[in-house]
């Protein structure tokens, strides 16, 4: 019996081996001339889910940036970058196995990713305990880089958004009191919420009332009569697109007059099929405005739109920028090894369509941000904020 | 906003959302009270008529009382199948095997929506079909004219059961089946088209709650039947399952419940005393308020 075993497993390992051997020739004869490796970039970005328009917008921007990257001859003379991304659908335990799988299974040699602060929390410890950078292009919640020095991203931190708004509502609107809206089951919004608490209360402003809610629900009403009854000047909705469209259609019917205010989680066209006409007279801060005008600006809304004919929302932006970051990385590195490449993105100096950043010691990138107003159902530029 | 008004509003915040329970109450119930089956895909009904109701506006131009109506035929027929195919065969099987099935068809209907290109995970907007108005009651409380339809509708549509229950043949024979299913087939009522009716009649009223759901909320989404089907799951027990008026009552009840517990501060706690009350209901009174003791006979 353990003969015939042994056998079996004998012959299983020659012909295996016989396999892989034909296999193995073939495509390593092309390869030899040039001697050029390519290089893997992982990517986790929710192409599907909740927020899939973020997750699409992020693959086009550096599918772009990639794309021209490998015109201009790639990074390392002449090495072409690919990228495999891992479709997370919008979930965080998806976001987990993804940065697994790139790691082990397609070793690739920087993570780009994910999009939204409980995602990009999920996978970073994953990819500090490999030693991989990872690179988030819109994670704005401070917790993701603190997990580790191989964690960097490409925006400014939740702090910063928090903010931008409470000094935005005191000083530009004038106002002092407001109510926030908080997804208790988002550390995104939770981040910025404590944030403008913080900075409009030291302004002297008061925060008349806080509701919570879960980014299942659907039914609104009951804490939008209790923001009513507080009769906050400003109401801060700091969400994502998906549960803010309703919030501000039900506000309306509930004929609350305050003006309401987001972060860029707002950033999507969505918005505004989900909100109907309520969505006009808000404000958001966010990454970038294709109505800024640099010439970064200008040459990015330019290709974006011949590739995708669609205007870039900041999501793109930040994705172009990260995978652009990322190859000056490498170059600077000279090398695709984890280490060389997080020591060169750590004292990196790099200017993109959402600004130029250098990184802090937390590798939060300092950059500005702008604010932008809802217009008859479109976004106008209001204003650049600095830090 | 004084302290009355806020109530009077919440009241009508409840009443809004207690009135799309009932409706998917009384689908339960019904069905229950026929085959003593928790048909869990209900919640699916509910969500598929709301997209009928959807494409139905979105993609054939179509008003929104012809939009309801094609979503209550489409799952009227749905609902045959449904029964048809999935809960006939398993009628002499062990009531278990039955209520997983439900479970099964709930986590189908759901996922193929998921994977439908036309539905697929993200959200989409109800379009404002009705330009928005506003009624006031009096100072700080108003109701939307969405809301003031939906409370309409309902209201109509139960009345309907009430009459097609009490005043037609079919209402009669299925109150002869949910009495007694052998004599009622001894006494030649078929019984087989009385399930039948029942799923379709049931079916329909969750997707006429579905389009009255998506209307007043503003989205429709895959997993939108998943809560308000369980809520009216609870609902249905509140009120007694198997008793028509009780799933009214358990669903306006629910509804109040739960703006209330938000308009007292507990908005995350809402969902928790929701199914709180069906556990506090199954220990105290588990038929139901409306639930009279019926010995069991021997």
């Amino acid at each position: 019996m353990k003969r015939k075993l042994s056998l079996v497993l004998v012959f299983t390992m020659v012909f295996s081996l016989a396999l892989t051997g034909c296999g193995g020739i073939q495509p390593a004869a092309p390869a030899a001339p040039t001697a050029l490796e390519e290089i893997k970039i992982g990517s986790v970005f929710p192409v599907t889910g909740a927020i899939a328009t973020f997750g699409q917008s992020s693959l086009n921007g550096t599918q772009l940036a990639f794309d021209e990257i490998n015109a201009a001859g790639g990074v390392l003379g002449g090495r072409k970058l690919v990228l495999i991304n891992e479709d997370n659908q919008s979930r965080t335990e998806e976001t987990a196995t993804a940065f697994q799988k790139l790691i082990t299974q397609d070793e690739v040699s920087a993570i780009l990713g994910s999009v939204a602060s409980s995602h990009s929390l999920a996978g970073a410890p994953i990819a500090q305990a490999a030693g991989i950078p990872m690179l988030s292009p819109a994670s704005t919640n401070p917790r993701v880089t603190e997990v580790g020095d191989f964690i960097f991203r490409a925006c400014f931190i939740d702090p910063f958004q928090g903010q931008v708004m409470a000094k935005f509502a005191l000083e530009t609107l004038g106002v002092t009191t407001a109510a926030m809206l908080v997804e208790q089951d988002s550390d995104y919004s939770k981040g910025l919420a404590s944030y403008f608490r913080k900075a409009f209360e030291a302004g002297g402003g008061t925060i008349v009332a806080e509701e919570g809610y879960k980014s299942t629900d659907t039914d609104f009403s009951a804490i939008l009569t209790r923001v009513k009854a507080a009769n906050p000047a400003v109401v801060f909705v700091p969400a994502y697109y998906g549960t803010v469209g309703p919030i501000l259609r039900q506000a309306q019917a509930a004929e609350i007059d305050a003006v309401f205010l987001g972060g860029d989680g707002w950033d999507s066209d969505k918005l505004f099929e989900l909100a109907g006409d309520a969505a006009n007279g808000g404000f958001f801060s966010n990454h970038y405005s294709p109505d800024a005008g640099t010439p970064e600006v200008v040459a990015f809304l330019a290709a974006y739109q011949a590739r995708f004919n669609a205007v870039p929302d900041a999501l793109a932006a930040l994705a172009y920028d990260a995978a652009h970051m990322l190859a000056q990385a490498i170059n600077e590195a000279g090398s695709v090894e984890g280490v060389a490449i997080r020591d060169a993105l750590a004292a990196i100096s790099f200017t993109g369509v959402s600004g130029s950043v250098v990184f802090d010691e937390n590798r939060n990138p300092v950059k500005s941000a702008v604010i932008i107003e809802i217009r008859d159902g479109k976004q106008v530029y209001k204003a650049t904020v600095n830090p | 906003m004084t302290i009355s008004q806020q109530i009077l509003q919440q009241l009508v915040n409840g009443i809004s959302l207690g009135s799309v329970y009932a409706l998917m109450a009384l689908g339960y119930t019904m069905v229950y009270g026929i085959i003593k089956l928790i048909n869990f895909a209900h919640g699916e009904v509910f969500m598929i008529g709301a997209f009928v109701g959807f494409f139905s506006i979105t993609k054939l131009g179509m008003g929104f009382f012809p939009a309801m109506f094609t979503a209550m035929i489409f799952c009227a027929i749905l609902g045959i199948l449904m029964e048809r195919l999935a809960y006939r065969p398993l009628r002499n099987a062990h009531r278990m095997a039955a209520l997983m099935t439900a479970v099964g068809l709930s986590m189908l209907f759901q996922n193929l929506a998921l994977a439908h290109s036309w539905i697929g995970a993200s959200a989409k907007g109800f379009p404002q079909v009705f330009p928005l108005q506003r009624f006031q009651l009096m100072e700080n409380v108003n109701i939307s004219s969405d809301r003031i339809l939906t409370l309409v509708i309902a209201i109509f549509l139960m009345i309907a059961l009430q009459f097609i229950v009490h005043k037609t043949i079919m209402g009669k024979a299925m109150r002869a089946v949910s009495f007694d299913k052998d004599a009622a087939r001894l006494m030649g009522i078929n019984v087989d088209k009385t399930i039948s009716f029942t799923f379709a009649l049931g079916s329909s009223l969750a997707a006429a709650a579905g389009v009255l759901f998506a209307l007043n909320y503003g989205i429709v989404v895959y997993q939108m039947g998943l809560l308000p089907g369980l809520k009216a799951f609870v609902a249905a027990v509140l009120g007694g399952i198997g008793i028509i008026p009780g799933a009214m009552v358990g669903g306006l009840l629910l509804g109040i419940t739960e703006s209330a517990v938000s308009a007292a501060g507990g908005s995350m706690f809402r969902d928790a005393v929701a199914f709180a009350a069906l556990i506090i209901m199954l220990l105290v009174k588990p038929t139901g308020l409306f639930g009279k003791n019926v010995r069991e006979k021997v």
